[in-house]
């Protein structure tokens, strides 16, 4: 058995601790399940791949953000008598584990996250090889599944709440590094200034807590060399 | 206007880590060489070449702290506009002043 401690209610909660069975290979996800289907019904909380492509499921597990249906028990925590999962962080609690994440994308949104082209249906496709130098880079940060555990890692959004965060970051960059693109300008920007890539304090955390593994630090490193680049051609 | 902030902190900055170096070097040799601060002064009144370098040291100082700074107080005391950024710009000031006073102070 292991001693669950699960965040209940909303941002003035408290936790409320289960006495979960130990499997092998168990999640963190299967813990919440278990205690949302035989425990306790109320228990509300987000998940829909179980395979850690949708991005729906991270929570803060033993003070950590993680996506919890690729994080097995023996790797999130040391002690199973010491076990607590919390929402993400740096976001509204809605109830329980589900945070509401509206703010996260709407940064994605405000950094110009959405690809706009400038061929029409009556052109060639574009011919970008996978050996090209630029595309390299998209490919770096593309795998994104937007779960918002960087953003919940990260003390520039805790400090600053309108800034644009790092997966709102990563994805303008890997926009910003596509040929196909006819955005750039627009793009870097809605990304420079306070709220966006000039605040960042390029401590890492969210490189460190990526689950996907991207860097969204050296996407935001490479966003601030591009518009200092536009700023000397006086582009900017 | 940031963007332009931004460069200003970067350019400054890899001025500091070379004043920095120089400096401490020349701090390094002058208290090993057991230098008197007569013999010290002897070298740097009228030196324009002291003068120069100690001038764009503070210079960067200048450039340097007041937009670290705007960032510290707005993440830490949650204070932005116009009123910090004419606090900073005082603050700026200071330092230009005390540091130029200082440069001048082993050079007249
Ligand atoms: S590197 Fe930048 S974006 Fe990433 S956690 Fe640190 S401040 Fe946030
Ligand atoms: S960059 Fe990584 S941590 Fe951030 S939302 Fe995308 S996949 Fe999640
Ligand atoms: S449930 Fe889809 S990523 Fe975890």
């Amino acid at each position: 058995m292991m001693q669950v401690k699960v965040w209940r209610g909303g941002a003035n909660g408290s936790f409320q601790a289960f006495e979960v069975p130990r499997h092998a290979s168990q999640t963190v996800l299967d813990v919440v399940t278990h205690i949302q289907r035989v425990l306790d019904p109320t228990l509300a909380y987000r998940f829909a791949c179980r395979v850690g492509m949708c991005g729906s499921c991270a929570m803060t597990v033993n003070g950590v953000a993680r996506w919890t249906c690729r994080t097995h028990i023996d790797k999130a925590v040391k002690n199973e008598n010491e076990i607590t999962i919390e929402p993400l962080r740096n976001l509204p609690v809605i109830r329980d584990l589900v945070t509401d994440m509206r703010e996260f994308f709407d940064k994605w949104a405000k950094a110009r996250g959405s690809f706009q082209g400038s061929r029409t249906r009556h052109d060639d496709f574009a011919l970008i090889s996978s050996e090209n130098g630029n595309r390299k880079e998209v490919n770096k940060g593309i795998e994104c599944i937007g779960c918002a555990v960087c953003y919940s890692a990260c003390d520039v959004v805790a400090a600053r709440p309108d800034y644009l965060g790092p997966a709102a970051l990563n994805r303008a960059w890997t926009l910003v590094k596509d040929e196909r693109d006819s955005m750039a300008m627009e793009r870097l920007r809605a990304v420079a200034g306070d709220a966006g890539c000039h605040s960042c304090h390029t401590h890492m955390s969210c490189t460190e807590r990526c689950p996907k593994g991207i860097s969204p630090t050296a996407g935001i490193a490479g966003l601030k060399r591009e518009i200092a680049r536009a700023v000397l051609k006086g582009a900017l | 206007m940031h963007s332009f902030l931004w460069l200003a902190q970067r350019a400054s900055a890899a001025l500091l880590a070379l004043c920095v170096v120089v400096h401490l070097a020349t701090m390094v040799y002058a208290v090993r060489g057991g230098l008197s601060a007569a013999e010290i002064l002897a070298r740097t009144q009228g030196s324009l070449a002291w003068l120069a370098f100690y001038s764009v040291f503070v210079l960067a100082i200048v450039v340097h702290v007041p937009i670290g700074l705007r960032a510290v107080l707005h993440e830490w005391l949650k204070w932005r506009g116009a009123s910090r950024d004419m606090f900073l710009l005082l603050f700026a000031a200071v330092i230009a002043w005390a540091g130029m006073r200082a440069v001048l102070g082993v050079f007249l």
